[in-house]
């Protein structure tokens, strides 16, 4: 596929490792949609500029993930439009940290909605176009703590593990029909999400790190990107770890 | 086009079989060699030409060609 045509979905991709997943893309020409659910499309707005910038198309939208209906209505407008997807990445995830013992419900639904029913809405909407063109490429963005855990993030946790099983599930479901599901596991990035946590924490995990610092949003990107490309045509259900060596 | 022309090559398009090989009575599973995710593509497709919605029950029982040309017959 020329890579000039290709089409690009990237959830949560207003900022972080979403944004610079959608800046590889276009860095190659791609078509890239973008959604985000941004309080204000501040950050939306700069990515478009600097996607631009990278010589490609991109445009955001405001989706909540976690709502069928407007997934369902995101991509029925992308497909009339584009004409095609061939590759969705299921990057948008959120936080809500605190021990499990004082957990709110709604902060483990929170994350549990976005972070894992909202990639299961996107691959079911995704898929249908995908079959139909028989290829595509799913690409979910996982999490280091799915596979290791993680003190005070037991909804995160679980909600990233949860997208290892189903990038799993949907690898053997769709491979029939030339569509590869694969999964990128990022360690400690250097983004908003891990901004906020604590200087102790920081250290800790960077301590946890044999290449002995923080991954940059690129670092992930570059996975991705692979796992787009040609170059993986081979690979699926997988969980590529991009975390410096935190977990083998 | 007939109902029963766009059923077939709703059919013929999925499948990837022969127009001819679409009759009435042949079954997408031992005579079209369907197999379970080409049926779930099958209804979709039918679902969307046809503007129905068919829920897992009833289409458990469109086993052959005919049982879906007399679900839609029934449902438009």
């Amino acid at each position: 596929m020329d890579k000039e045509s290709q089409v690009v979905v990237v959830t949560g991709g207003s900022q972080g490792i979403g944004r610079a997943i959608a800046l590889r893309f276009a860095g190659q020409g791609a078509s890239v949609y973008f959604c985000h659910y941004d309080p204000d499309d501040s950050e939306s707005k700069k990515t478009e500029k600097l996607l631009a910038e990278a010589g490609g198309q991109g445009k955001g939208y405001k989706v909540n993930v976690a709502d069928k209906d407007e997934v369902k209505a995101f991509f029925k407008a992308l497909v009339q439009e584009a004409g095609r997807i061939d590759v969705l990445v299921n990057n948008a995830g959120i936080t809500k940290d605190g021990f499990a013992v004082r957990m709110k419900e709604q902060d483990w639904d929170a994350v549990v909605d976005i972070n894992l029913k909202g990639t299961f809405f996107c691959i079911q909407e995704a898929a249908r176009a995908m079959m139909k063109q028989k290829q595509g490429r799913i690409i979910n963005i996982s999490s280091v703590v799915g596979a290791m855990g993680n003190p005070t993030q037991a909804n995160y946790a679980a909600s990233k593990a949860g997208v290892m099983g189903l990038t799993k599930a949907m690898a053997k479901e769709l491979a029939s029909r030339g569509i590869l599901v694969n999964a990128v596991a990022p360690g400690y990035i250097n983004t908003q999400m891990t901004d906020i946590l604590s200087d102790e924490v920081k250290q800790a995990f960077i301590d946890a790190t044999p290449l002995g610092k923080m991954g940059e949003p690129e670092d992930v990107a570059a996975a991705v990107e692979f796992l787009a490309s040609e170059n993986s045509r081979y690979i699926t259900g997988q969980v590529l770890h991009v975390n410096g060596g935190m977990y083998m | 086009m007939s109902l029963e022309e766009k059923v077939k090559n709703i059919i013929v398009d999925k499948l990837g079989v022969e127009p001819d090989e679409v009759v009435e009575e042949a079954s997408f599973v031992d005579d079209l060699g369907a197999d379970s995710l080409d049926l779930v593509e099958l209804i979709m497709s039918m679902e969307e030409t046809f503007d129905l919605e068919i829920s897992d029950e009833e289409a458990e029982k469109i086993l052959k060609v005919k049982d879906a040309i007399e679900y839609i017959k029934a449902h438009t």
